[in-house]
């Protein structure tokens, strides 16, 4: 999508969005909100140098025959189950076991302090901490029961570090996940599997976030939105916007319209071309409708379309005029341009009906949490 | 039993008191789960229930639909949106495989602001519990 919407651009780097429980129990704490942002781009080591630094550490001990705090035990399992609500006789009397869910339960360190983890799995989260990655949540938990464990069972463990993902984009922040696998064993015997992923990411900066509560964020603190990727070959679509022009490419050998932007014709294969003025005038060929992961720039609820120009051709823009959920296929809609900051200017698309009720559909009745 | 069955949806309120007890019953005693103050200083609009209890309550709609001969063989869910306080979690669930004893189930935990959790988990029922 050369001369695509930044929004559109934007959206492809939710798609991982972990938004959840910190890490492996207490073994990483959480940091205060600052800029950890800025620090992690200004750790000027190239990413793909720093990526391999932390691959080092895939298949490396995470934690080696540790043994659990308690044995399993009648009354954990009890303030467990009245915790969860869960009555399941199987959990009570002289036969109990405990739940399976409990797996990891009996590997926390809980507030007595902790032991740290092994050297290298200490290694790792301070390489991550130290480029300001210094936040952690839990994304992913797989558990494999082999063998229910009763009160008495003595449960040691073992961990090993089994992936660090490339660097990742998400609704946090940015960063790597991290996963380890646990086997949990009672004497020789594997009683359960226990495999675990977190997010250590750079958090966004306290005012890049969506503000407790239902008050709506003012709308100065808003962060930026994405920049469009602009290229030699579609510098003039981007040119043109900036003067509130929208222009199409004409391919001067046969006169075929295309967008988005590119450097040949599809029709004839010309490489010369020129452009005509967008009078304006199109409908909604097709939309959706952004709801839930929301990142910092948007307020979704929020319609994106894709739009067909009176002249044919086709673009990806926000339909605004109408209320997120009465945009339609076929909904008449002129062309608009607005400017969301000093730099940024984009065409959007006004419902032809109702224009009175813009900023309802944009700002929507959903508020952040 | 058979591939394609609709659990009935559990609801879940999400108060205080559950994502406090589930935070100390599992031993995670990360500040997040229990001090909002210290959860707003770290940029979470409030305490949220942490995975250990999300795990524990996807395992209990499990069990309290197949009753307690029924045993959990895999758990494995991804989280989304969090579990804050005030909020409602449904638990749906549907059967995706059936193999001799054995159910898989695709669960899914939808709160206010999304999907608080995904996952699937996989059961085994005695041969009487009446899997075809």
């Amino acid at each position: 999508m050369g001369t695509g919407s930044a929004f559109a651009v934007y959206q492809k780097c939710q798609c991982e969005a972990p938004w959840g429980d910190e890490g492996e129990g207490a073994t990483v704490s959480y940091e205060p909100v600052v800029s950890h942002e800025a620090k992690a781009e200004a750790a000027a080591e190239p990413g793909d140098v720093f990526e391999t630094r932390l691959k080092v550490y895939e298949g490396q001990r995470a934690a080696v025959s540790r043994v659990g705090k308690d044995p399993v035990n009648a009354p954990m399992i009890r303030h467990w189950c009245e915790a969860m609500g869960d009555t399941n006789p199987a959990y009570s009397g002289p036969d109990a076991i405990a739940p399976p869910t409990m797996l990891q339960a009996w590997t926390m360190s809980g507030l007595s302090g902790h032991t740290r983890g092994t050297h290298a799995y200490d290694e790792l989260l301070g390489l991550l901490d130290d480029a300001g990655y210094t936040s952690v949540v839990a994304t992913d938990c797989e558990q494999e029961y082999l063998r229910p464990l009763r009160p008495g069972d003595e449960i040691t463990y073992d961990s090993v570090i089994e992936s660090v993902s490339a660097k990742k984009t998400t609704k946090l922040g940015t960063g790597y996940f991290v996963t380890t696998r646990m086997d949990i064993r009672v004497g020789p015997d594997l009683a359960g599997t226990h495999r675990f992923r977190i997010l250590k990411y750079a958090p966004l900066r306290r005012a890049d976030r969506p503000a407790a509560g239902p008050a709506r964020r003012d709308q100065s603190q808003k962060p930026s939105r994405p920049r469009p990727v602009i290229n030699r070959d579609n510098a003039e679509f981007w040119e043109g916007v900036q003067r509130h022009r929208l222009l199409i490419q004409r391919c001067t050998g046969c006169g075929t319209l295309r967008h988005p932007w590119l450097p040949g014709c599809n029709a004839c294969g010309g490489l010369d071309w020129d452009t005509v003025e967008a009078s304006g005038e199109g409908t909604v060929y097709s939309y959706v409708v952004m709801h839930h992961p929301p990142f910092p720039a948007f307020d979704p609820p929020y319609a994106v379309g894709l739009i067909e120009l009176a002249e044919g051709v086709r673009m990806i823009g926000n339909v605004l005029g109408v209320p997120y959920d009465k945009v339609r296929i076929g909904l008449p809609v002129r062309l608009e341009f607005r400017e969301y900051d000093e730099e940024l200017v984009l065409p959007i698309w006004c419902a032809q009906e109702g224009a009175a009720q813009e900023g309802a559909a944009q700002e929507g009745l959903y508020e952040h949490r | 039993m058979n591939t394609g069955d609709e659990l009935p949806p559990l609801e879940i309120p999400i108060t205080r008191t559950l994502i406090v007890a589930g935070a100390i019953a599992s031993r995670d005693y990360q500040d997040v789960h229990h001090d909002p103050e210290l959860a707003r200083q770290k940029g979470s609009p409030d305490i949220f229930m942490n995975i250990l209890t999300t795990n524990g309550l996807v395992g209990r709609y499990i069990t309290d639909h197949f009753g307690p001969t029924a045993e959990l063989r895999k758990v494995a869910i991804r989280l989304g949106a969090p579990n804050y306080p005030g909020d409602t979690m449904v638990l749906t669930g549907r059967v995706e495989a059936v193999d001799g004893d054995t159910a898989t189930v695709r669960v899914v935990g939808a709160n206010g602001i999304g999907k608080h959790v995904t996952g699937t988990v996989t059961v085994t029922l005695p041969p009487s519990e009446g899997l075809t």
